[in-house]
């Protein structure tokens, strides 16, 4: 009779856990078809306007009529790549500095305050950027920092003030630039203090400074991991929306000047997504900007992924 | 004469490295006041406790309480729904698959979901709402947001479990429990704080999102009373209000903003205190 | 006892790590030219006293030094002399080798680029570098293991090969002495020989301050010994009268392996 039950418990435990093993396993298999899926799901809403036109037009034309069936991607593209290009180049230097500076110089209760702020920095959402990016930075250019650079270096296309309104590829960049910095900061931080001390300590017993060390050995050994940080990033910078849509000017022309407004992708299909389904093909058109977003995207982070894997495998 | 140089270099980085830890910082705080400063004065009683009367965007009367309850709802939804899915599958990775080369794939896509844009999260919620014949709704949102976070969920419950000492799993094992007790009984509760920062975590980012909902949960001037009825959220409040010509209703975009930041300022707040008051009890 | 030609001098030497005073009021004298091997059960504080004697501490901010190290007349901790001097004439070995992330080639250069002094060995035809890696090279017995592969990167290396190299290396600053810790607790017992029996030939040229708990290795190396004991220095001498005739209870007991 007891041995029985006892049967009956085992028996209830042992189903329990392949019952679990089981569902857990298809969830886990489900969520990672999520990507292909997606990727499916856009490509199958974008067909219409990718049969009927040539890839060659929709990626590297620059006419964009919804109206006359005129699909060019090439503008928003090119906002897209202009302002995150921007973005980097803006957040990279400072994002490094500062995440040296946190890993090796700086004392643990420094480190600890300071990661504080980035992460809330890290939180803060983007459309809060947004509208920073609005009532700070677009009046400072506007009416400071673009009449300025114009009469200095408006000789130079680059730096001429076209645009007077403060809305364009700069203030696009730099508000992006800044929601850029926690992420780098955070990785490249953590990359950096993963270096061994017995490293530094090698280093340093040579007579090395510190500034010698962290040059010459602990960047050389850490360089992919931040190269990975940076890629991580431009991946993020890559993809916002809400910021970027409410400075960048969304006039669909290829920037010639940091004032010039631009239309990055995502801007173009947050804009215009009440529109959708009122034009013909607008619809597949915005989902293909989507799916041309997701791809770059996909790219971007499989290869700073398999830099890390590369920096993992030489130690 | 050559030691100079060396010292010099040092000198001028160490001045270039807290220079740009100074900008990144007083940009922080630069974000924070001006959003207090014009947000603080337009912030009245009526804006946290009503709904959007009629000629609300022409600069008349009522408050954001729509996009508040509805960004609750929305995020919270979105946050249980998460939950359902996440904790699962990051129990599976630790539990069930630990160390294995399926992990690794898994946890590469969980990475690369992180990393797709929330817009894209939006149009594919969007593509799935028409493909079931529902329109712009609050499930829709749920949805949408639910997929955004995931991977961020999923990322921080896997790096909760990690942390549980591998020991712990094999007294659990020696004692004759099978997996499931183990991850049921043991895991769960040792990470619990871990558990419950990741669930936060995703909780600030679903709430603060907007390109995600623009697609999927539409915009309503009304309490969120339906599954099945658009509803509203603060981020695109704050853009819906901005985007008005009447400076009244700019200034209210302002406030908005400023009571998203507070909410988000607060989470970030419990959050850090909840991680430090519960890991006191954790065994090492 | 007097010591004589004496070429490090310890003097008062207290070491707190947060609140735990590691070393206290330690005060000694490192012949010249000699090995003097710092024995003691674990946690005495040897690696602790070793580390002061090239200010690498300075590295932790949760370490703090209170005291005199006097280096031919200078006291390394006074505020004008510079860190990094000091340690370019004071080296170091580690117990498990590290060597830097570049080739072998490199790895031995380092210590002279980073002082600049590559750039006038390489003035006349870039051959006189060469020459002085392979010297570093011969003198640490990694030369004919190395020579057709001296770009290839460090981190290839056998673990005795890799503390070979990362000796080559300290030796290419020309210390005056070289602080070794534990130099062959990581390695097989014939790469320890080979270090050992390098550290023997380098007394000559070199004042050698060895950190070991390994008895047997101190007998075999030791010019001098110093004995600590829970942060204190309990005894110190030539080697001969330690081992033979300690004078201090602990010392005895240590050495007849009843403690430690």
């Amino acid at each position: 009779m007891g041995e029985s039950i006892a049967a009956v418990i085992q028996r209830k435990r042992k189903n329990k856990n392949r019952l679990a093993q089981q569902s857990m396993g298809w969830l886990t298999l489900a969520a990672v078809m999520l990507v292909p899926t997606i990727i499916a799901a856009l490509f199958v809403r974008a067909w219409p306007i990718l049969c009927s036109k040539p890839l060659g037009e929709l990626l590297f034309s620059t006419t964009w009529h919804p109206m006359k069936n005129s699909f060019g991607f090439y503008a928003f593209i090119m906002g897209t790549l202009w302002v995150t290009g921007l973005a980097m180049i803006i957040s990279v230097p400072p994002s490094v500095l500062t995440a040296i500076y946190l890993a090796e110089y700086s004392s643990t209760r420094t480190r600890s305050l300071v990661k504080t702020f980035i992460d809330i920095l890290a939180g803060i959402p983007s459309v809060i950027f947004g509208v920073w990016g609005v009532l700070t930075i677009v009046p400072f250019i506007r009416n400071y920092f673009a009449p300025a650079v114009d009469r200095w270096l408006g000789g130079i296309p680059l730096f001429q003030n076209n645009n007077p309104t403060g809305y364009g590829l700069l203030a696009g960049g730099f508000v992006l630039a800044v929601m850029v910095f926690p992420i780098i900061i955070s990785l490249a931080e953590e990359v950096i203090s993963a270096v061994p001390q017995g490293l530094r300590d090698a280093s340093l017993t040579l007579g090395a400074t510190r500034w010698q060390t962290i040059r010459r050995v602990v960047m050389r050994r850490a360089w992919l991991g931040v190269i990975a940080s940076i890629m991580l990033g431009f991946s993020r910078a890559f993809g916002e929306t809400m910021a970027i849509m409410m400075v960048a000017g969304n006039v669909p022309q290829i920037p010639y000047s940091i004032f010039d407004p631009v239309y990055p992708l995502t801007a173009l299909i947050a804009n215009n997504y009440g529109e959708m389904m009122s034009i013909p093909l607008y619809d597949s058109a915005l989902l293909t900007g989507a799916l041309i977003l997701l791809i770059i995207i996909l790219v971007f982070n499989l290869l700073s992924r398999l830099a890390i894997v590369r920096l993992v495998q030489r130690d | 004469m050559n030691k100079i140089t060396p010292k010099i270099e040092e000198v001028i980085y160490k001045v270039l490295m807290l220079a740009s830890t100074a900008v990144v910082l007083s940009i922080l705080f630069l974000i924070l006041a001006t959003v207090i400063w014009r947000g603080l004065p337009a912030l009245n009683l009526a804006m946290l406790t009503q709904t959007p009367k009629g000629g609300y965007y022409l600069g008349q009367e009522g408050g954001i309480l729509n996009a508040i309850v509805g960004s609750l709802y929305l995020a919270g939804g979105a946050t249980m729904l998460a939950i359902v899915l996440s904790l699962p599958i990051a129990l599976y990775l630790q539990v069930y698959i630990p160390h294995t080369r399926q992990a690794e794939w898994v946890r590469l896509a969980m990475d690369v979901l992180w990393g797709v844009p929330s817009i894209v999260y939006g149009a594919f919620g969007f593509i799935i709402l028409i493909w079931l014949g529902m329109r712009a709704s609050l499930l829709g949102g749920i949805i949408a947001l639910a997929f955004l976070e995931l991977p961020i969920m999923v990322r921080g419950m896997d790096e909760a479990i990690a942390m549980v000492p591998p020991a712990l799993k094999e007294t659990s094992y020696a004692l004759g429990a099978n997996k499931y007790e183990t991850a049921l009984k043991v895991i769960l509760r040792q990470t619990a704080p871990g558990l419950l920062t990741a669930v936060l975590l995703a909780f600030g980012r679903g709430i603060g999102d907007a390109a995600s909902v623009l697609f999927t949960a539409g915009y309503t001037d009304r309490l969120p009373n339906s599954l099945f009825r658009p509803a509203a959220s603060l981020p695109l409040a704050v853009f819906f209000q901005l985007n008005t010509p009447y400076p009244a209703v700019q200034e209210r975009a302002y406030a908005s903003a400023l009571i998203l930041t507070f909410i988000i300022l607060v989470l970030s707040l419990i959050t850090r205190q909840l991680t430090t008051r519960l890991t006191t009890h954790i065994i090492r | 006892m007097e010591i004589v030609n004496s070429h490090i001098k310890i003097q008062d030497l207290n070491v707190w790590y947060r609140n735990d005073q590691a070393l206290k009021n330690v005060s000694s004298d490192i012949p010249a030219n000699k090995i003097t091997a710092v024995i003691g059960p674990s946690g005495c504080g040897k690696t602790t006293l070793l580390k002061c004697l090239n200010r690498l501490h300075e590295e932790d901010e949760d370490v703090r030094v209170a005291g005199q190290v006097w280096l031919n007349g200078v006291n390394i901790y006074s505020r004008d002399v510079d860190v990094n001097e000091v340690r370019t004439r004071i080296g170091m070995l580690a117990p498990k080798p590290f060597p830097l992330p570049m080739s072998i080639y490199e790895n031995v250069a380092y210590g002279r680029r980073i002082h600049g002094l590559n750039a006038v060995l390489n003035k006349g035809n870039g051959r006189n570098l060469d020459r002085y890696i392979e010297r570093y090279l011969r003198t640490a017995g990694l030369w004919d293991e190395v020579k057709d592969r001296l770009g290839s990167p460090a981190a290839r290396l056998s673990t005795g090969q890799q503390q070979r190299l990362c000796l080559a290396r300290a030796l290419a600053v020309e210390p005056e002495a070289m602080l070794c810790d534990e130099p062959t607790s990581a390695l097989d017992p014939i790469s320890a020989q080979r270090i050992e029996e390098l550290l023997k030939s380098l007394k000559e040229k070199t004042t050698i301050v060895l950190v070991t708990h390994l008895l047997r290795q101190a007998r075999r190396l030791a010019d001098h010994v110093i004995f600590l004991w829970m942060g204190e220095l309990i005894e110190s001498g030539p080697a001969c009268q330690i081992f033979k005739d300690p004078q201090d209870e602990r010392t005895r007991a240590y050495l007849a392996g009843d403690i430690g």
